[in-house]
């Protein structure tokens, strides 16, 4: 097996992106943030990145428990906001989902998760709106490579600092960083459902995956590679397969080229012109 | 001869040359005061980096009726300056360019020649290629100037060395990437290499400045540097802050390293010359795996 090291300097890193999200909220003319938290290791890590970079009263934590989220959830995300200090709202939003789910009786677990993922979203930009900040989101490299993320929900932010780091070193950073324990170790769940497991659902865990990622992303490898490197043809298979159908959620929604200008095509400009 | 360089490790404003401007004259003032001679800023400094459709929008011309260049020629009566711009030529071709200012004059302009067009480099969409690589003559003898990816490729450092640059000035906008368990970026730990070997094997004086500040998801990682004609690293600006880090150089060193080491005398032009003739004659012999 090829020798893979996710090792990061997580003294780097942090630097790096704390001042990330310093500029890139104060550039706009804000000062403050907002952060969902889940109770989960990466919307902890973003939160204390954040209290970092912004001071933790400038930083909104917001916790939106649906009726079968985890008790669990709710205590690690209030051990984030008691050890950082940063003022917190509790939103359930089982009262605006619920006659959704009514109205469909039958609708599948992946339809509530993603209405639930979105239901939050719709809150946190309000918060957004209220609180005077901006959405700083928690998508980590491992879920947005392999789309395992709902589209308009939880991958909905103003900006994310987390988006270039696997899972594996979202781990590494969230210990360096003083992230409670209880956080780091408990499996990683999207907790939309009783007993979903992250790795449950994709049926490999983020240490293997994350191997494979880094060989076939930042390493440039083929898939033939991959497998000569130790992992299995079936393995890589699912995988790259993931990552392909999956590209639609990683760009904004194409447009139908008319003219002889357009968005996104040769009307080029970075967010941050003129800033 | 000794002399004093300002290497300005700044943050600039996306496409707002007049912003970036103020905070140049400031830094200039600020150098001067503390007696330098010589003030360097990074790549595209009057303008920001990821300029893309705001090119036609930023550029300007070297020349003393500029309203960019004005003020600028006025401050190098006082020292010299090295700036980073946009250029627009007489028939309206855009050029990542460098220019020496002193005593009221532009002394050279280089246009960046290597573009890079991969990753996450789009250059060579937008900008022209520079067609020159020259040095030219200062109050602190002969200089070198170039443009980042210019000094990724070696032919550049040694076109210079060889037309008498024992000064090299080299300006980046170089966005930080590669994370391993090292305290520096992939790229850092690049540039820092190339600039070390540089300075050892031509046996002179580099400048390196890099610009810092984030534009989107990119981040600028500073670190810039002096080398002596020894390799040494003289000082270092920190990486990730702007600085304004003051250096004095002994020029005399020149000539106590080229006597230990002699590289430069023995230098064999015409051998490279004959062999590159040959190398060049015979096309396919380089090309291929």
């Amino acid at each position: 097996m090829t020798t893979i090291d996710l090792t990061i300097n997580t003294d780097l890193v942090r630097k790096i992106l704390t001042g990330f999200i310093r500029t890139e909220i104060t550039r706009m003319g804000f000062e403050r943030a907002v952060v969902g938290l889940s109770g989960g290791i990466d919307s902890a890590l973003s939160c204390y990145l954040t209290a970092e970079a912004l001071g933790p009263q400038n930083v909104l934590a917001v916790r939106m428990p649906y009726r079968t989220s985890s008790p669990d959830s709710l205590e690690d995300a209030q051990k984030v906001i008691d050890a950082l200090g940063v003022p917190s709202i509790t939103i359930p939003i089982t009262e605006m989902v619920e006659p959704l789910f009514e109205r469909f009786p039958d609708m599948s677990a992946v339809r509530r998760g993603n209405i639930m993922a979105r239901a939050r979203m719709i809150v946190l930009y309000d918060q957004s709106a209220a609180f005077g900040g901006l959405v700083v989101g928690t998508g980590n490299k491992t879920e947005i490579l392999l789309g395992y993320t709902t589209l308009y929900g939880d991958s909905a932010c103003a900006i994310n600092p987390l988006g270039d780091l696997y899972k594996t070193q979202v781990r590494q950073l969230a210990r360096a960083m003083g992230v409670p324990e209880s956080i780091l170790t408990k499996p990683p769940s999207a907790d939309l459902w009783k007993g979903q497991t992250d790795e449950g659902e994709l049926g490999f865990t983020y240490a293997e995956v994350d191997r494979l990622l880094y060989l076939l992303v930042d390493e440039r490898f083929s898939p033939e590679e991959c497998i000569e490197a130790g992992f299995t043809p079936e393995f890589v298979h699912v995988v790259t397969e993931r990552i392909r159908r999956n590209q639609f959620k990683r760009v904004p929604p194409i447009i139908a080229k008319l003219s002889n200008r357009t968005v996104g095509y040769d009307f080029l400009y970075l967010r941050d012109w003129g800033t | 001869m000794k002399l004093t360089l300002a290497l300005a490790q700044i943050n600039t404003r996306l496409g707002v040359p007049q912003a970036n401007l103020e905070k140049h004259l400031a830094l200039i003032r600020d150098a001067h005061q503390q007696g330098a001679d010589l003030i360097l800023f990074p790549e595209l400094s009057l303008t920001g980096y990821v300029l893309q459709d705001l090119v036609p929008r930023v550029a300007h011309r070297p020349v003393a009726d500029d309203p960019l260049f004005a003020p600028l020629l006025e401050a190098s009566h006082h020292l010299d300056i090295m700036v980073g711009f946009v250029e627009e030529d007489r028939r309206s071709r855009f050029y990542i360019a460098a220019a020496y200012l002193s005593q009221g004059e532009v002394r050279h302009v280089h246009r960046k020649v290597y573009l890079p067009t991969y990753g996450l480099f789009d250059e060579g969409r937008y900008f022209a290629w520079g067609d020159a690589i020259q040095a030219f003559d200062t109050r602190f003898g002969r200089v070198g100037m170039l443009i980042c990816e210019d000094f990724w490729h070696a032919s550049p450092p040694y076109l210079l060395w060889l037309d008498g640059a024992d000064l090299f000035l080299f300006a980046s906008a170089s966005p930080g990437r590669g994370l391993s368990q090292d305290e520096r970026l992939e790229s850092a730990r690049w540039v820092d290499h190339i600039n070390r070997a540089y300075a050892s094997l031509f046996t002179a004086f580099v400048a390196h400045t890099n610009r810092v500040g984030y534009e989107d998801g990119l981040n600028f990682w500073g670190g810039s540097a002096v080398y002596d004609p020894n390799g040494k690293v003289l000082a270092q600006a920190p990486y990730h802050e702007e600085a304004l880090l003051l250096t004095e150089i002994d020029l005399n060193q020149l000539h106590r390293t080229r006597y230990r080491l002699p590289l430069l005398r023995d230098e064999r032009t015409a051998l490279v010359q004959r062999e590159l003739n040959r190398i060049l004659g015979q096309r396919q012999s380089n090309s291929g795996r």
